[in-house]
């Protein structure tokens, strides 16, 4: 060997500290831009929703704001949003009545009379945007995601369309567009929420039973709403850490 | 020991034929996965942006205020104060855009009111409802209750 000891820790030396300093480089290249919308803060939000069921009058504004704001195909089965209407005959919540015409866009005719005995109530329902969802875990190639601040979204340019993520969702919040065969989802209005407005749902909701919050904001009032009410998300059995709080929930809803 | 350098030509050549193909890899791989990839987790970051990119049909409620002062004024102190304007007249942020081209619709003076205060059981029991051929028969309902200020006396 013609290299002394010295030597040879020099050049080691140099050699370490070149590698991570080009490492550290190529990683502020590869960044770009993060931050997408300008002033919008990726990490300053983590986005929840509250639903407060004793409010929903089922007047399907929700409904038809969402498919107008997110250009969701207007077939009675493609949804980002809908409202179901719960008819639990003599307290058993075991087997409750649900119907949904039109996913409530058109509103719901009456249907059961009063006074039978029954207990009838609207359930509101979107994507929970699960801090843990498990339609995120099975996408085979990284087209649907959770957002740093908490919003479950499609990359549509990435979706291979598969269907995964439609089973996996056990809240059925997914479909599959037919003019793109990608899937599509309720993305928290995430056009509007980076840009400081609330969703379109929540905008249209006349009795303020939807309610968008940002977790991270101390000042939001949906702390003050989550200390005050008795709150439960949907199947909380399936652990996906889901951020939409339903108040007033009754035990037949699934 | 004689051996192994005697091979050692073949050890040379996997070892080319290994760097080659690691080569090939990541060029590969650099073309194909998209820039900001894994940035934040297994997505492509710029997704973020395109989700963002799309454009409102709902001007939200400050942008209607912000030109309507008069009608603030008239739903100050009413139930309906709380109500946001495009949740009876429609998406209106291409009229928020330029007021000039798009004209909101004057929503029905009946078929607007019952989409909230029809009757229906599974409504809450402090919400206002009516059955209208009851109420008022067939006419409108703002022949008697003003919709910014829908309070009588």
């Amino acid at each position: 060997m013609g290299i002394g000891r010295r030597e040879f820790l020099k050049k080691s030396g140099k050699l370490i500290l070149l590698t991570s300093a080009a490492a550290l480089a190529w990683d502020a290249l590869k960044a770009g831009t993060p931050e997408a919308a300008p002033n919008y803060k990726l990490h300053d939000h983590w986005w929840a929703f509250v639903i407060d069921i004793e409010k929903c009058i089922g007047c399907g504004n929700c409904v038809r704001a969402c498919k107008t704001e997110n250009d969701v195909p207007l077939e009675p089965y493609y949804f980002r949003t809908w409202v179901e209407r719960y008819h639990v005959p003599g307290g058993d919540i075991e087997h409750p009545e649900v119907d949904s015409p039109n996913g409530g866009y058109d509103g719901f005719p009456p249907r059961y009379k009063p006074g039978d005995g029954s207990k009838n109530f609207f359930v509101p329902k979107l994507c929970n945007h699960c801090a843990h969802s498990p339609c995120t875990q099975v996408c085979p190639v990284g087209a649907t995601f959770d957002s740093p601040d908490g919003v479950v979204l499609v990359d549509k340019t990435y979706c291979i369309g598969c269907r995964y993520c439609v089973q996996a969702c056990p809240y059925g919040c997914r479909f599959i567009d037919p003019r793109t065969m990608t899937v599509d989802k309720c993305s928290l209005c995430y056009h509007r929420i980076t840009k400081g407005l609330t969703t379109a749902c929540c905008e249209t909701c006349p009795t303020g039973a939807r309610m968008l919050g940002d977790l991270k904001n101390p000042k939001d009032p949906i702390h003050e709403f989550l200390r005050t009410h008795k709150v439960q998300v949907l199947k909380p059995q399936m652990a996906t850490g889901a951020k939409a709080y339903y108040s007033g929930l009754d035990g037949s809803v699934r | 020991m004689q051996k192994f350098l005697k091979d050692r030509e073949h050890l040379v050549r996997m070892a080319g034929l290994f760097l080659a193909g690691l080569a090939l890899f990541l060029i590969v791989r650099a073309l194909f996965v998209p820039k900001g990839f894994g940035e934040y987790g297994h997505f492509r970051t710029g997704a973020l942006a395109d989700n963002a990119a799309r454009p409102m049909a709902y001007a939200g409620r400050d942008a209607c205020e912000s030109c309507h002062p008069d009608v603030v004024e008239e739903r100050k102190g009413s139930r309906h104060a709380t109500v946001n304007c495009e949740a009876c007249h429609g998406a209106l942020a291409k009229h928020a855009e330029d007021p000039s081209r798009t004209k909101p619709v004057r929503p029905d003076g009946q078929k607007v009111c019952l989409v909230c205060h029809g009757q229906d059981v599974a409504k809450p029991t402090t919400f206002k409802q009516v059955n209208p051929k009851e109420h008022m028969g067939s006419g409108a309902c703002n022949t008697c209750h003003k919709p910014h200020h829908p309070e009588i006396g």
